[in-house]
C-alpha cells in the first residue's frame, strides 16, 4: 500500500482499541519471568557452549603478539576465536570499528578473542589467561582538543552539515539583544538493563541468532557482509528486549563472536557483553561542544539564530547532529548551522534515544532562557512569540501539524508557572527552589513497514512482522491495530515479533516504529479485509465488528472465511512525498521543578511534567511509560550521566553501573504527562507520530533553568554537579 | 573468575585454623564485594573459608554500658537494632545512607569495615593500580579523580575508602575485636586499624594474615545530636562525594568524622575544640594539609559547607 495522500477516515479512527489505556498483553510473560531473553534461551538449540569476550586494553596501536597456549590449555576450552583465525571478515555498513579487531586497535575494549568453553566461569577464567602484547600509539582523545582539526562532514541520513538562510552575520551584529554562549555535553552511555547478546548456532552454511536487537533487517545484512555468506542464509530471532536506545540498532561484538564460536567450536555458542566491558565495547552518545548565537528585537523577536556543534568519532564515524532541531524551532529570518566532525580514537560514537536534538536542545533550550533573561521577557511568552507554523529555511513547507504554543501554554497553566519566582529568591528550609522550563522537539520519521497476518477458523488474527518491542510497548499497539482493524477483541489478535522470517519491518529507532509498524500492519489488514470479504461474498463495504463481519443484513463470523483453511495476507506501507511537502514532527514542553541544596549544591528534582503534542496517541498507557522515563533520561543528562574520559590511554573509566551513575527512583519523585489531543492525517492511516524520543528533548535543560532560577547560577557544561554551582552559591546557613 | 576452593566453618576457631592451613585464602561473609572483585579477578583467593554461619550476630550489652556487634550481624539488622537507634543514632543513619536494602541484608558489620576501594581504575585490571598490583603504579594520579582522597593519600595510591558505617564507628570511638590462627585476641581501636598507603596502598589494615574479626565494639554512649548527611549526585545508590557525620552536644561540643576525603573515616579530634565556633576552623583542621587535584579540589569546600549546614542543623 502506498500512502501518497493525507489519510480520510479510516477503520482506525473508530478508536475502539486504539487509543485506549490498555495494559502490555505480554506483561505477564514478562513480569512472571517467562519471556525468554536472548541470553536465557536454552531451549532453541541443544549442547551450548559459552563465550567470553576479550576487549582490548589499549585505545589504538596493534598486537605485536597474542599468546593463547595457557587459555587453550585451561579446562573446559573448546575453542578460541582471533582475528588471525576468524578468516575474511568484511566490516558491517553500521559499524564504523571492526567487531573483531586485531591486529589493529582502532578503540579501547575492542574485541579481540572470544574463549568458548564449556562453562560460563571456565571461558571467563581462560579468557583472562590470553595473554597480549600491544604496540600503543598515540592517539587523539580530548574533544576540546581536536576541534580545531574538525572538519565539515557528509551528509548523513540526509542531514547536511551545514545551512544557511539570509545573513546571519550581519543580523546578529545589528540585533539589539545578542546572546553569544558555549554549551557542552559529556559522552553518554545508553546502559539498557540488559546486555548484549545472541546466542548462535549453524546448520551446514545456515546460520541462526537468537539475540537483541533492534533492527532486525539491517542486522541480517551486516552480517551477511561481515560473514560473507548470503541473507538468506541467516536468521535473526529477537522476540524480547530489555532495552536499546539505539544501543542496539546493530551488531555488536556479541552476534559476530557467537556466530564464530559456533563456528569454531561446532556448537551452538551464548555470548554476552559483561557490563565493564558494555560501555567502551559498543557505541554511545558522543560528547558536543555547542556554541548558540541569538539576536533578537528588544521586544523579543528573533532576527539572528546561529547554532554550531562539534563532535568527535573514530576515522569514517559521523557527527552528532546536534544542530538539527535550530533549523526548524523557531522563527528567524537570518540563519545558520553547522557541524563539524573531529577523528577521536575514543570508542565508537553512533545513536543514543533522540540522536542530535537530545544534546541540541541540551544547549540550545538554554540559549533560549537565557536571552529570555537578557530582554525581561516570560521564557514562555519569548517562544510562544517566536512560533512558526512553516519551515523557517523553506517557508513554502508548512508544519503538517504544531502545537508546541499549546503545549507550552497547557504546562503552564497546570504546573503553576505563573508561581515562579526571580532567580534565588524561593526557599524552603535549607532548599533553594525554582522552575524551569523547555521546549521539546523531535522529528518525526516514517519507514516502510510489512507485516503478514493470518486468520484462523477459530476466528484468531496473527500478526507476523519482524519488528521489535524494545520494551517500548510494540507488541500491544500491534495487537491493537489489528483489533480495530479486523473488528475482534485483543485478546484474539497473537503477535509474533523480531523474527528475520517475517516481513521486513520498519523496526525500533528514531522513534519511527510505533507509526511505521503499525501502518504496515493496517496495510496487511486492509488486504485481509478484502480476502475475508471476497471469501464470504459479501459487498465490499462490510463492516468487521464485534468478531464478525456485516454487509447488508447478512452477519458472518470472521472465523467463517477461515474453515476452508487460514487466510492470509500480507503487505507492505509505502510512502509516498507527504514528509518533503509538510513537516512532520513532535512538540512538546517540559516544566521541572528543583530543589539545590544551599550547604551542598545537591540538586534533587522535586515534580516534572511533560506535555506531548505527537500525533494520534495509540496506547496512552505504553505512551505515558515512554515519556516518564525518557523524562528520567533527561535529568540523569542534566545532572549526573557522564562518562568520564582519561584523555591519558583514552578510554571512559566509568564503565559500570556504578561508576555511570543514572536515576534511582529517589531522584524522580513525581512525574506528570499530557498528551494533547491529535491525528495527523500525513504520516499515516494510524494519523500517529512517535514519542519515545520526543520525552528525553529538552528534559535536561529544562532542569538546567530551574537550577538557574533556584540558585541564580548558569550552568553551561553537562551534568549540572554540585562541583560546578559550590563557588557561586550563596554563603547562608 | 579463577577456580577456587571452599570450605564453610561454624567457629571462630575453625576459621583460624582452616586460614592456616590455606595461608592464601580469604574469608568470606555476605561476599558483596568479594565476589565481585573475584569475578573481575581483582581478587584471587584459591580457598574461602565461609565464617557467614558463626555464632557471631548478636549484638550485646557491655558491661562498660556499651554494645558489642557481633562480626555477622547484618547491617540491616545493626541499623534497626532498637538500642542503636536510641543511643548511636549516627550508626543506623550511616548504615541506611549506604547501598541498597538487599545488600545491607547480605553485608556484614566486620566485611563493611574492610570494604574495598571504589577506585574505577581499581576496578579494570588493564590499568596500573598500586593497590591492586603493587608496583604497577596509580592511573587514578593524572586521570580522572573527581571521587579521589583530599587527605592522608600518598603518591602511590589516592584511593579513599568508600564505607559510610566506618565513618559513624569512628566517631563513636569503636574497637575492632579480633581473634588470630593462635587464638590470641586484641581489641584494635578504630583509629588505629586502616593503614596509610605510603608506599604499600595494597595492605589496608592492621590486621595480620589469617586474623579475625569477631566484634566491633562500641563504648557507652555518649549522648548528643547523632547526624549523619552522606553528599552525593544521585538521591541514593551512591558512593559518598564527602559524607559528615556529628555528634553534638547541647553546649556546641561535639565530635566530627569525615568520609569520601581519605583511606580510612577521617577524624581528627584536635580539629574538634573549634566546633563551638562553626564550620570554618573544625574543618581547616579536619582537612589541614590536602592536597586536591583540580577534579576534586571541589571537596574541601564542600566539607566546610556541608558541616556548617549540619551543625545549623544541629542546633535545630
Amino acid at each position: 500500500m502506498k500512502f501518497d495522500t493525507p489519510a480520510t477516515t479510516n477503520p482506525i479512527d473508530q478508536m475502539k482499541i486504539v487509543g485506549k489505556p490498555t495494559n502490555r498483553i505480554e506483561g505477564p510473560l514478562k513480569t512472571t519471568g517467562t519471556a525468554p531473553y536472548a541470553y536465557e534461551r536454552h531451549d532453541v538449540a541443544a549442547n551450548q557452549a559459552y563465550g567470553y569476550v576479550v576487549g582490548s586494553a589499549i585505545a589504538k596501536g596493534r598486537i605485536a603478539s597474542m599468546n593463547l597456549d595457557a587459555a587453550r590449555a585451561a579446562p573446559g576450552v573448546i575453542a578460541i576465536v582471533t582475528a588471525d583465525n576468524a578468516g575474511k571478515l568484511a566490516k558491517g555498513d553500521f559499524n564504523t570499528a571492526k567487531l573483531l579487531g586485531g591486529p589493529d586497535i582502532e578503540h579501547y575494549h575492542q574485541a579481540i578473542a572470544l574463549v568458548v568453553a564449556d562453562s560460563f566461569e571456565q571461558a571467563r577464567a581462560a579468557a583472562s589467561l590470553v595473554r597480549v602484547e600491544y604496540a600503543r600509539e598515540k592517539g587523539a582523545f580530548d574533544l576540546a582538543a581536536a576541534i580545531d582539526t574538525a572538519i565539515k562532514p557528509k551528509a548523513s541520513f540526509g542531514t547536511e552539515p551545514d545551512t544557511a538562510v539570509g545573513n546571519f552575520a550581519a543580523a546578529f551584529a545589528a540585533a539589539p539583544v545578542q546572546l553569544d554562549a558555549r554549551y557542552t555535553t559529556p559522552d553518554h552511555s545508553h546502559a539498557m538493563m540488559e546486555p548484549h547478546a545472541t546466542i548462535a548456532a549453524w546448520e551446514g552454511d545456515k546460520l541462526t541468532v537468537w539475540t537483541s536487537n533492534q533492527m532486525i533487517a539491517w542486522s541480517v545484512g551486516d552480517m551477511a557482509k561481515t560473514l560473507g555468506i548470503p541473507k538468506e542464509n541467516i536468521r535473526f530471532d529477537s522476540p524480547y528486549i530489555g532495552g536499546g536506545f539505539g544501543g542496539k540498532l546493530f551488531n555488536r561484538a556479541d552476534v559476530l563472536l557467537a556466530a564464530l564460536g559456533a563456528k569454531a567450536a561446532k556448537r551452538p555458542v551464548k555470548v554476552a557483553l559483561p557490563r565493564p566491558l558494555m560501555i567502551n565495547n559498543t557505541t554511545h552518545r558522543p560528547a558536543t561542544i555547542q556554541r548558540v548565537r541569538l539576536g533578537a528585537t528588544a521586544d523579543g523577536k528573533l532576527t539572528a539564530i546561529g547554532h554550531e556543534s562539534w563532535s568527535g568519532d573514530l576515522p569514517g564515524g559521523g557527527p552528532e547532529t546536534a544542530v538539527a532541531q535550530t533549523r526548524l524551532l523557531y522563527a528567524g529570518e537570518n540563519r545558520m548551522t553547522a557541524m563539524r566532525l573531529a577523528v577521536l580514537d575514543l570508542p565508537e560514537g553512533n545513536a543514543m534515544r533522540a540522536p542530535g536534538e537530545a544534546p541540541g536542545l541540551m544547549a540550545l533550550e538554554i540559549a533560549v532562557d537565557e536571552l529570555a533573561e537578557k530582554l525581561g521577557m516570560d521564557p514562555i511568552a519569548l517562544r510562544v512569540l517566536n512560533d512558526t507554523q512553516v519551515d523557517p529555511e523553506k517557508p513554502s513547507r508548512p508544519f503538517s501539524q504544531r502545537q508546541l504554543n499549546k503545549c507550552l501554554e497547557t504546562g503552564a497553566a497546570k504546573f503553576g508557572w505563573s508561581k515562579r519566582a526571580k532567580p534565588g529568591a524561593t526557599r524552603d528550609g535549607r532548599w533553594l527552589v525554582g522552575m524551569g522550563v523547555a521546549a521539546a522537539f523531535r522529528n518525526n520519521l516514517n519507514g516502510p513497514s510489512a507485516a503478514r497476518v493470518r486468520l484462523a477458523k477459530s476466528g484468531v488474527v496473527t500478526v507476523e512482522t519482524d519488528m521489535t518491542d524494545i520494551g517500548t510497548g510494540t507488541y500491544t499497539i500491534v495487537a491493537q491495530t489489528a483489533a480495530e482493524m479486523m473488528g475482534v477483541p485483543l485478546d484474539k489478535v497473537v503477535v509474533k515479533l523480531g523474527d528475520s522470517a517475517f516481513p521486513v519491518s520498519a523496526g525500533s529507532g528514531g522513534q519511527w516504529g510505533a507509526n511505521s509498524s503499525t501502518a504496515g500492519v493496517y496495510a496487511a489488514c486492509v488486504k485481509l479485509r478484502e480476502a475475508v470479504v471476497q471469501k464470504l461474498g459479501l459487498a465490499s463495504d462490510a463492516v468487521f465488528a464485534d468478531g464478525k463481519v456485516k454487509a447488508g443484513r447478512r452477519s458472518v463470523a470472521l472465523g467463517d472465511a477461515a474453515t476452508d483453511g487460514e487466510l492470509v495476507a500480507e503487505d507492505k506501507m509505502e510512502y509516498g512525498d507527504l514528509a518533503e511537502k509538510f513537516q512532520q514532527s513532535t512538540f512538546g514542553a517540559h516544566f521541572v521543578e528543583v530543589g539545590v541544596d544551599a550547604m551542598t549544591g545537591e540538586v534533587r528534582v522535586r515534580r516534572m511534567l511533560a506535555v506531548c503534542a505527537a500525533g494520534r496517541i495509540l496506547n496512552p498507557k505504553a505512551a505515558r511509560s515512554q515519556v516518564i522515563g525518557a523524562m528520567t533520561m533527561g535529568a540523569g543528562a542534566a545532572l549526573m550521566e557522564e562518562l568520564a574520559v582519561d584523555k591519558r590511554f583514552g578510554f571512559f573509566v566509568n564503565h559500570d553501573l556504578a561508576g555511570y551513575e543514572v536515576p534511582v527512583h529517589a531522584d524522580i519523585p513525581h512525574q506528570d504527562v499530557i498528551f494533547l489531543d491529535e491525528a495527523d492525517p500525513t504520516t499515516s492511516p494510524m494519523k500517529a507520530k512517535g514519542v519515545g524520543e520526543l520525552g528525553i528533548c529538552g528534559v535536561a535543560a529544562a532542569v538546567a533553568n530551574a537550577v538557574y532560577n533556584a540558585t541564580g547560577v548558569r550552568v553551561r557544561n553537562y551534568p549540572i554537579t554540585l562541583d560546578k554551582l559550590l563557588g557561586k552559591l550563596p554563603d547562608m546557613v | 573468575m579463577k577456580s577456587f576452593t571452599y570450605e564453610r566453618v561454624d567457629s571462630a576457631a575453625a576459621a583460624t585454623a582452616a586460614f592456616a592451613r590455606m595461608p592464601g585464602a580469604r574469608f568470606i561473609a555476605g561476599g558483596t564485594n568479594l565476589l565481585d572483585l573475584m569475578k573481575l579477578e581483582i581478587e584471587t583467593p584459591q580457598h574461602l573459608i565461609d565464617v557467614s554461619r558463626l555464632a557471631l550476630d548478636k549484638i550485646e550489652a557491655t558491661a562498660e554500658g556499651g554494645l558489642r556487634i557481633g562480626a555477622m550481624v547484618r547491617n540491616t539488622d545493626l541499623a534497626s537494632d532498637a538500642r542503636v537507634r536510641r543511643d548511636y543514632g549516627l550508626l543506623t543513619r550511616a548504615l541506611v545512607a549506604g547501598a541498597s536494602g538487599q545488600l545491607r541484608n547480605k553485608a556484614t558489620t566486620a566485611g563493611n569495615l574492610l570494604q574495598r576501594t571504589r577506585c574505577p581504575y581499581f576496578y579494570d585490571t588493564n590499568q596500573p593500580c598500586n593497590k591492586r598490583k603493587p608496583g604497577s603504579g596509580c592511573a587514578a594520579i593524572g586521570g580522572f579523580n573527581r571521587l579521589h582522597a583530599v587527605v592522608g593519600a600518598s603518591d602511590a595510591c589516592i584511593a579513599t575508602h568508600p564505607s559510610d558505617m566506618a565513618v559513624a564507628m569512628r566517631a563513636l570511638d569503636a574497637a575492632i575485636e579480633t581473634v588470630d590462627a593462635a587464638g590470641k585476641a586484641r581489641a584494635i581501636p578504630i583509629a588505629e586499624f586502616y593503614r596509610a598507603p605510603g608506599k604499600t596502598p595494597h595492605l589496608e589494615t592492621v590486621l595480620a594474615p589469617g586474623e579475625l574479626i569477631t566484634a566491633v565494639t562500641l563504648p557507652k554512649p555518649v549522648g548528643g545530636t547523632h547526624i549523619y548527611h552522606k553528599v552525593r549526585d544521585r538521591a541514593s545508590y551512591a558512593f559518598a562525594l564527602i559524607a559528615v557525620g556529628v555528634i553534638v552536644q547541647r553546649d556546641g561540643t561535639g565530635r566530627v568524622a569525615l568520609g569520601g576525603v581519605g583511606y580510612k573515616p577521617w577524624r581528627v579530634e584536635a580539629a574538634e575544640a573549634a566546633l563551638p565556633r562553626g564550620a570554618k576552623g573544625v574543618a581547616d583542621g579536619l582537612l589541614a594539609g590536602a592536597k586536591t587535584t583540580h577534579e576534586n579540589a571541589y571537596k574541601l569546600p564542600l566539607v566546610e559547607r556541608t558541616l556548617a549546614g549540619v551543625l545549623a542543623q544541629a542546633k535545630g
